[in-house]
Formats: C-alpha cells, structure tokens, sequence
C-alpha cells in the first residue's frame, strides 16, 4: 500500500471511520516526512507532540464512531493563524517568541471538526509578498523543479509554507490566507486546489491583519474535494468579526456533482496581458474547451477596469497595512529594541523588527495617508475599486462564473524577480481584482509548462457562490487528470 | 509628484521606523518608483463615484452590553517585555515620557 | 469678559472640547468591564490591548446613550455615521490608532443654554458629538526611568462634545460645563466626575480686539475641575494679552494647566507634527440607525433641567434664581418637588430646602440622597407650620431637633410640647400679668410711645416660652393698651 501520506483527505477520512488506518499512524507518517523535507523549509514551527495528543484524541472518537468532518486528519497552519501556546510569527523578527492566549476561530473550527495540528507553515513577512522571500526564516522551496534544472524555485506566497507543505505530502491541506493572491498564486504554483472564499465567509479573528478589508483565509488541498471538505469546517458566521456575514454554511461536497450543462463562463478579454507566455494562453483555450466540452457556455465579457486593479491594490493594502502593523510597537508582546525615549524605542524596535518589503509597504501606507495625499492616492484608489467592483457586477448579467488563468507565469527561480518590487507585483495580476471586489476565487491544477512546472486555472464566482467555484472547478480537475508529482516526493 | 528626503524622512518618522541618512536615498528611489507606477489611477475619471471602503453589504452588527471578557491580567501581561507585577495585575513599561 | 491691556480692551473667545466617559457595563468595543479603580491590567481584554488579530465589535448601549445625549442638546442625529481611525504612536493607545468619528460623527450641530447671574441665559452652540475610544492611563511617577502603563481605561466608551466658540468669559465656560454635567446626569449618560477623569475639558483660548478678527489659539488640556478651568482660560488670555503688547505673537501649541501654581505652560513632549491619517476603519462597517428607534429614544428622555426649570417658575411661582439652584441637581429637584406638592405656599418650600436643609446638608456635607431629613418629614414640619401648630420660630428649632435626632416635627412637637397657644383666655392671662407688672411703661405708651408695643410683645412671648400665637398677642395687647 501507498505511503498514507499519499492519500487526500476524502481517502483518508474513509480509512479512518473504516478503521483501517489510525489518526496516530497517518500523522506519524507525516512526522516522519516532514523531517526528511526540512530543506524545503516549509514550516517554521513543528508540533509532534500536540500533532500525536490530538491524534490520539481523535482515534478515541473515531472508536466511538466519531463523525468529525476532519476527526485525524493531519493539517499544516499557515503561520498568520494565532494558535493558543504556539509560537506565532507572521514570519517576522518583530513577533520574536510571541505565544498567543488565544485561538483564531478558524483553527478553532478545524480542531473542533476533529483535525491534527502538524505545525506553523512559512510564509512571506506579514504575508506581504508573492515569493516566501520575505520570510525573516528564510525563503521556502518549492518542491518541483524544472526539467533539467536544479535551481530551487519559490512556492509563490504569501501561503508559500502552506503550498509546498501539502504539495510535498507533509500535510493533507493546509489553510492559507489570500489579500491578492495569497492562497491561489502558490497553488497554481505548486499544482495544488487553493480557494479564497467571498469576503465576510470565513471569520478573520485571530489571524495576524495585514488588510483588513481584503484578508481572507481558505483551503489549500490536492483535490478539489478536499478543499470543499477543510472550507465545510472553516467556514461560518463569528459574532466576533463585524465584517463576518450571517449565512449558514453549505455542504460544499454535495456541490461537486460534475454537472455544468448550460452554466455560462466569462472570458474577460482584459485579461490577455501583453507578454504573457503563449503556453498560458494555450491552457487557457484549454480550460475553454473542457467547459464547453461539459455542456457550459463561453460568454465574451469585459472588465474594462482590470489594468488598474494592481496599481489600486499597492495604495489600499499598505494604507490599510501601515495602520494595522501600528501594534507591533515592542510595549506589549514580540521584539523590544532599546531606546533612551519611547520614540526611540518605536523606531529602533520596528526598523529591526520589520524587514525590507514591510517597511516599504508601511511608508507607503503612511505616505497615502498622509495630509495633503489622502485626497490623490488614498481616496482615489477606493473610487477605482468601486469601479473594479462594479465591472464585476455588470459581468455577472451575462455569466455565472470567470475563467482566467491564475498567474501570467509559471514557478520562478528564488532571486529571480526580486529586485523590482513591481515585477513581483505583475504576479498577482489576475488574483487582485477578485480581492479588491470580495469575491470568491479558485485555482485548479490544469497542466504543466514546457518545463515541467504545474499551471493553474483561476475561476471567479458571485459573492457567496463558493458551490458553483467547486462544480467548475470539479469538472476541470476531471478534464485535467493532472497526476504529475513533484520531483521531490518521487515524481 | 517626486519625493524628497525631506519628506521620506517625516514618513519614517511618522511610521517610526529608523532610516539611517545613508539608507534614506535608497528608500527616496524605493518609494517613488512605486509611487509613480501607482499614479496610473489618475488617468481614469472617478467624478461621482463613491469610494468603497467594504466588500459586504451588511451594516455594523451591535453587541448587548454585557461584560464577558477582561480579567486575565497575567495573560495580558504574558508576552510583554520588563512587565511589573502588582497584585492581581500589574503594568507594561515603556522608557520614561516626559509631558 | 473683556481684558484691560496697555493697548485697549481685548475680548475672549473660548470653545470647549469635552470628553465624557460613556455610563455602560463593558466598553465600546470589546466585553471588558468599565468600573473605575481596579487593579492595573484587570479589565483588559486581548482587543483592548491591540493583541494580533483582534476585531472590534460595537456595544449597543453605547450607541442608544450618545444618541439620547444627542437628543438632549437638540441636535441633528445622523442615522449613518462612520467609525475612522486617528492614527498615532502613545504608550497607552496600544493598537497605534484610536477608533473615532472623524467626517461623518453620529450627532450633529445642537446648542446648549447656560444660565449667567441675575437670571440671564445665553444660547452656546453645539459643533458636534461623536463617539470614540478611551486610552489607557501612563504613570510617569512610579521609577526614575520608566513610565508605567495601565489599560483598564483603554478602550472605554467616550462621548467628544465640542462647542462653538461661542464663550466670552470663564464664567461663561462655567456655566457650560455645569449645565452640559447636570444633563449628562439627568440622561445617566456620564457621571460627570472630574476629579476621577469621566469628564474631562480641553479648552481652546485666543484674544482679539472686540468684533476684530480671530487670534489664534491655544489647547489647553485635560483641566479636572470646573474651577481649575475657569482659572486655566483667565490665566491663558491674560498670558496672550500679555504676549501679543509685547510685540510677539502666540505660536498655536497644546498647553498644561498647573492647578499648584495657576499657571498654563507648553508641553514639553516634543509634538511630532501632528498627522493622523485619518481613515474609515475597515473592520467596522458603517453605523446605521433606525429612525424609528430614535424617535423613541426621543419619546423616553426625561425632563430635563431647562424645562424643570420653567415648569418649577410656572407651577410653583418661584423665583427664577430659586428654581435655577432647586433644578441644578435632579435629586434635588425632586426633593423640592416632593416638599412642595400640593401645598398653599410652594415657595415655603422653597425657601426651607435652599437656606435651612442645603445649609445642613453642607455643614454635615452629604449629599441630599443621604439627608437626614426626609422630604416626606420636612413637608410634615411645613404642614405644622402652616396650619398654625408652630410658630417659624419654633419650627427651626424642631428643624435641627428634627436634624439631631431623625424624629418626625409632629413627634417632637408633641413630647416637648410645643404647640402653639391661641387660645384667648391663656394669652389675656400673659398679657395682664406683664401689664401689671410695668404700670410705668403702660403709662409712657398711653403717652403716646407706641414704639414700646414691640418691647411688650417680647415680654409676653417670653412668659409663654415662645408658644403664644404672635399675631394674637399684638391684637389683643393693642386692645388693653387702647390703641
Ligand atoms: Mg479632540
Ligand atoms: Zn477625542
């Protein structure tokens, strides 16, 4: 039999209510597989002990014929998710030795719906950044590789710990969060399914805020199954976010019926970016063709406002990030840098405390904000965005779901972009404006490049249409029968 | 619009984040290379319309008043640096500040 | 009030900035509890210490008490209102950013009456109110190198009410603060106490020649007494005064009042020009409130001490001094009203609570909740008073007896036996034996010296300890003395 490490959770889940496989034995094997893939540096923080304990636990309800949704199945926590007792970084020097008093209501609801905690995943600083270069623990591999071609590639980001963790079998699933892209770059990056839910579905308390009023968190899974699956148990209304949206939560796996006849899809032609490899193009027309194959059809639409999303996103989310970094002010938790006055101390403590990309981001932020700029950048940009909004409105008169790839490029070299900020930014070309308008999103494994590295199809559904996400993206996982595996796990 | 050092520096100040005089030309560059990119938005014409601070619809949900948290000093305190403990409660500590 | 100078008269122009800390259980956005005094750190919660990941979620009450707070000073209630963040670095604002109302505050322009000497009233406007968070408290006394912080303020519901700079004198500004604290109670929306900092008062100061444009200003901050504030912007304008005839100009600075020395002084804490950032903060969405709802927060106000003031001036035929002093506190007011219920001669009751019960009440300093003389035992003093049991002399006596002992009048009236003689025969009885006893002075009265008629009076009185019916007396000696 296969490495239970191999099994997606569905599998998994039927073994263990079968009792043919143990929760203590599966998460050993991950245990254990995790500690040969340490130089992927996937996780910043591993946790055997609890990860046995609730193991444990779980084979004691699965004996009592325990129906958890997830009862034993071992998950990996991108580490922006406060978990009670555990190291929580946001993968920053500034959090140094920062153990919360508290649960996030996410991780809340997995380890309620019978879920192991295998560690903290890694991650860019803050979750700024579409690389996992901006890691203070360094940068992550990602576990494919090119064709003929050692050089370690980046996981994409900001979930990049949480995407080369369950791309390399050492998590089920993993949760991320996504502000641009953050869960549905490394996905497509990494030839996993990663879902960001509509804004206001999954709750946000007690995970680190980078921007409030786009951060959401979702799944990251091998299968389209196990992402509807891990959203069942993460998703739902929480009296402690104001910005949670009162509505019950569906049984996403009933959703997954293969049926698309007469759903119409969007083609945005925005979305054809110059320079953009002609092999993205082509599983583009791919995708197209899958649909159409399965009974659905193409709408041309248009998202005249598409060009502007990127630049609208670097005013809103620094400015938005430039106030909620405010806290990391070494008073109360995390790192304290000396100083003869209290100014002193901020400044010292946040200059050694944030690393590069934070800081540029947070001066961004200020600066937009500030008096005399507000007016031309701040307030500017959230017009745009009602205008971004409102493209996506006018679509859906004509269409049930988008189709658009995920990023305009496959996996890159770890150094390879990161000496224009801005070229980075170009990755989430096609995942910002979904964030920016507070819609749900997915990315699906659809083939590989030239060089072997996976590729993602990104669908784009109606504000709290995840099921619909999960039937398209159901049908193009069957079309794709994408099987490759990374070099590093035996491919 | 271009930036200057001058104005740099009242951000990093504002922000209070140390820039050293030396790094500052760096950050002026950093700065204004993403600030000219982001400029784009001013060729679109936004007269009337609204700016969008939310992506829900719903408006502020209220709580009843009710105490229900609070009194756990020692987990306040847990992670702070040079805390003083005092009884059931105790003090962060900051450098002295002068009024 | 306007300021002899070496160079002419200059006029005041005050406006007031009040912090009213809101009366609720727990605060405004988070379940922790508000009482005042606990240990350090003890009613903190982790979003009230901007711990990572934390979210704000309103308190209802909070809301309904700016509302009615509103109401009262007749201003405009705005049923959508925005929460921003005002964005700076302090010790005790521990999430670097307050939530606040910046552009769009939940109440609106509305205006305050204040009552000036000799029963004046002038019309102070109203700029706005809104709602925001309380910081915590920092301890720059406790070590020799470190300030301490507290948070088990941080995050307690305020109301900021900011007037016009409508006031012209430090009386005027006292006035104001009065009347704005006995509303807030009379609303049970903020005790008022500023000695314990639930109200507190920034006051923005300038001069100007009378009707000439306006000088810049000064804050003064955090001043925690009316009197103190009073000084603060007497001592402030006359510094300007002072300033601007010496040639210089006044630089527009937030200044510290010293209640020990009387005097305002710049803050020494190097003020990084101020820039806020304002923005709407995104983890709130906009506050939206059902009109409906206001209306019958309308409906359910009480009456408040303008419109006591008016009814007491109209019911009770007082004086508009009188019903000013009864009105100023509601528990007094309803005292009064209690005294003065359906009794002939209201201003009696009147006259009693204002000279003889505040009087005790300031000697014993209590306050009228804890008097030791019940308005339902004073209204029964006045009741012997005014059927003629007792003379007003003797009703003072029983007063304090009253005061000493918590006996009911009619109970000590009864034991000492005090009642009042008015039968005829008895005081004759009196009368004829002081006459017979001064046949000289009867003689210098027949004589045409009435002024001695007085001296009998006395005479008689005193033969009846007092209890003998005045009036009476005057009658029939009047009588026996053929005049
Ligand atoms: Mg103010
Ligand atoms: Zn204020």
């Amino acid at each position: 039999m296969a490495s239970p490490t191999d099994l997606t959770i569905a599998e998994a889940r039927e073994q263990l209510r079968a009792r043919k496989l143990s929760s203590r034995e599966l998460t050993q094997a991950h245990l254990e597989a995790m500690a040969k893939a340490k130089s992927l540096n996937a996780y910043i923080t591993e946790t055997p002990d609890r990860a046995l304990k609730m193991a444990a636990e779980a084979d004691g309800r699965l004996k009592s014929g325990g129906t958890g949704p997830l009862d034993g199945i071992p998950l990996a926590i991108k580490d922006l998710f406060c978990t009670e007792g555990v190291l929580t970084t946001a993968a920053s020097h500034i959090l140094d030795g920062y153990k919360p008093h508290y649960e996030s209501t996410v991780t809340a609801n997995l380890w309620k719906a019978g879920a192991v905690m295998l560690g903290k995943t890694n991650l860019d600083e803050f979750a700024m950044g579409s690389s996992n270069t901006t890691s203070y623990y360094k940068p992550v591999n990602n576990p494919w590789r090119r064709h003929g071609d050692n050089r370690p590639l980046v996981p994409g980001g900001s979930s990049g710990g949480s995407a080369a963790a369950v791309a390399a079998r050492i998590a089920m699933g993993a949760t991320g969060t996504d502000t641009g892209g953050s869960i549905r770059q490394p996905a497509s990056f990494c030839g996993l399914v990663g879902l960001k839910p509509t804004y206001g579905r999954c709750s946000r308390w007690g995970i680190v805020a980078f921007a409030s009023s786009l951060d959401q968190a979702g799944p990251m899974t091998r299968t389209v199954r196990d992402a509807a699956i891990l959203m069942g148990a993460m998703a739902g209304h929480d009296p402690r976010d104001s910005t949670s949206v009162p509505r019950p939560v569906p049984d996403y796996e009933t959703s997954l019926t293969g049926n698309i006849k007469g759903l119409r899809f969007g083609i945005p032609k925005e979305y054809r970016v110059d320079g953009m490899p002609a092999e993205i193009e082509k599983l583009w027309q791919q995708g197209v063709a899958w649909l159409k194959a399965a009974g659905a059809e193409p709408v041309d639409i248009s998202l005249p406002h598409t060009k502007y999303a990127l630049p609208c996103y670097y005013i809103v989310a620094p400015a938005e990030a430039s106030s909620n970094l405010a806290r990391y002010d070494g008073v109360r938790f995390g790192l304290r840098v000396k100083g003869d006055s209290l100014d002193e101390m901020y400044e010292n403590t946040r200059a050694q405390g944030f690393g590069d990309e934070v800081r540029r981001r947070v001066m961004i932020g200020t600066y937009v904000l500030s008096a005399g700029y507000y007016d031309a950048y701040y307030l500017k940009a959230q017009r745009v965005r009602a205008l971004i909004a409102h493209d996506f409105t006018e679509a859906y008169k004509k269409c049930d779901v988008i189709l658009t790839p995920t990023t305009p490029s496959a996996a890159f070299a770890i150094g390879e972009k990161s000496d224009d900020p801005i070229a980075m930014y170009l990755n989430d070309v096609f995942t910002v404006p979904v964030n920016l308008a507070g819609l749900p999103g997915i990315s699906v494994p659809a083939g590989l490049s030239s060089d072997g590295l996976p590729l993602g199809l990104h669908v784009i559904g109606r504000a709290f249409d995840e099921e619909t996400l999960f039937r398209v993206a159901g049908v193009i996982e069957t079309a794709a029968k994408f099987t490759a595996r990374p070099p590093a796990v035996g491919g | 619009m271009s930036l200057d050092k001058a104005t740099v520096a009242r951000i990093a100040t504002l922000a209070r984040i140390k820039v050293a005089d030396r790094d500052l030309d760096k950050m002026v560059g950093d700065l204004q290379h993403i600030l000219s990119w982001v400029e784009q938005l001013n060729t679109i014409d936004t007269t009337g319309i609204e700016p969008m601070t939310s992506a829900v619809e719903v408006t502020l949900p209220m709580r009843d008043d009710v105490v229900t948290d609070g009194g756990y000093a020692d987990k306040i305190l847990a992670n702070a640096p040079e805390p003083v403990i005092v009884g059931e409660g105790g003090f962060f500590t900051v450098p002295k500040v002068v009024e | 009030m306007l300021i002899e100078g070496k160079t002419g008269t200059w006029e005041m122009v005050i406006g007031l900035e009040v912090h009213a800390q809101i009366i609720s259980k727990a605060k405004l956005f988070s379940g922790a509890a508000t009482a005042f005094g606990a240990e350090p750190n003890t009613q903190v919660s982790f979003v009230d210490a901007a711990f990572p990941g934390m979210l704000p979620v309103i308190n209802r009450f909070c809301v309904e008490q700016a509302v009615k707070t509103g109401l009262a000073l007749g201003a405009q209630i705005n049923l959508m209102s925005v929460f921003d963040r005002k964005n700076y670095f302090y010790a005790d604002l521990p999430a670097g950013y307050q939530i606040s109302q910046y552009t769009r505050p939940i109440v609106g322009k509305g205006h305050l009456t204040i009552d000036l000497p000799d029963s004046e009233t002038r019309q102070i406007g109203i700029t706005r109110l809104h709602m925001e968070q309380d910081a915590g408290k920092s301890l720059h006394d406790q070590h020799p190198t470190k300030t301490y912080v507290d948070l088990n303020r941080s995050g307690v519901a305020l109301m900021e009410i900011v007037s016009e700079p409508d006031l012209r004198s430090p009386e005027e500004a006292g006035a104001y603060l009065r009347k704005l604290r006995a509303i807030l109670r009379y609303l049970g929306t903020c005790d008022g106490n500023m000695e314990e900092g639930s109200m507190r008062c920034d006051a923005n100061v300038s001069v100007r020649k009378p009707g000439g444009p306006l000088g810049t200003r000064c804050e003064i901050k955090n001043v925690n007494s009316v009197r103190f504030v009073m000084q603060a912007i007497e001592y402030e304008a006359r510094r300007q005064v002072e300033v601007i005839e010496d040639g210089s100009t006044i630089a527009q600075e937030t200044r510290l009042f010293d209640n020990q020395k009387g005097v305002t002084r710049a803050m020494r804490s190097k003020e990084h020009a101020h820039d806020y950032r304002y923005f709407p903060d995104p983890d709130l969405l906009p506050l939206v409130l059902d009109g409906k709802w206001v209306d019958e927060l309308k409906s359910r106000l009480p009456e408040l001490p303008d419109t006591k003031k008016d009814r007491f001036i109209k019911e009770f035929k007082l004086s508009p001094y009188d019903a000013g002093v009864l009105v100023a506190e509601q528990e007094a007011a309803e005292y009064f009203e209690q005294v003065a219920k359906n009794r002939k001669d209201p201003k009696l009751a009147a006259n009693w609570v204002i000279s003889e019960l505040f009087a005790v009440l300031n000697r014993q300093n209590v306050d009228i909740t804890k008097s030791p003389v019940s308005a339902k035992s004073l209204a029964g003093l006045l009741d012997l008073l005014e059927d003629n049991t007792i003379s007003g002399r003797i009703a003072k006596d029983v007063f304090q007896q009253m005061v000493d002992t918590g006996k009911e009048a009619a109970a000590i009236v009864e034991e000492k036996g005090l009642k009042q003689v008015t039968d005829t025969g008895a005081i004759e009885q009196a009368i004829d034996a002081v006459l017979a006893a001064n046949a000289d002075k009867v003689a210098q009265v027949k004589g045409g010296n009435t002024k001695l008629v007085g001296w009998f009076v006395g005479q008689v009185m005193k033969g009846t300890g007092g209890k003998a019916n005045p009036g009476m007396v005057n009658e029939i000696l009047k009588r026996k003395l053929e005049i």
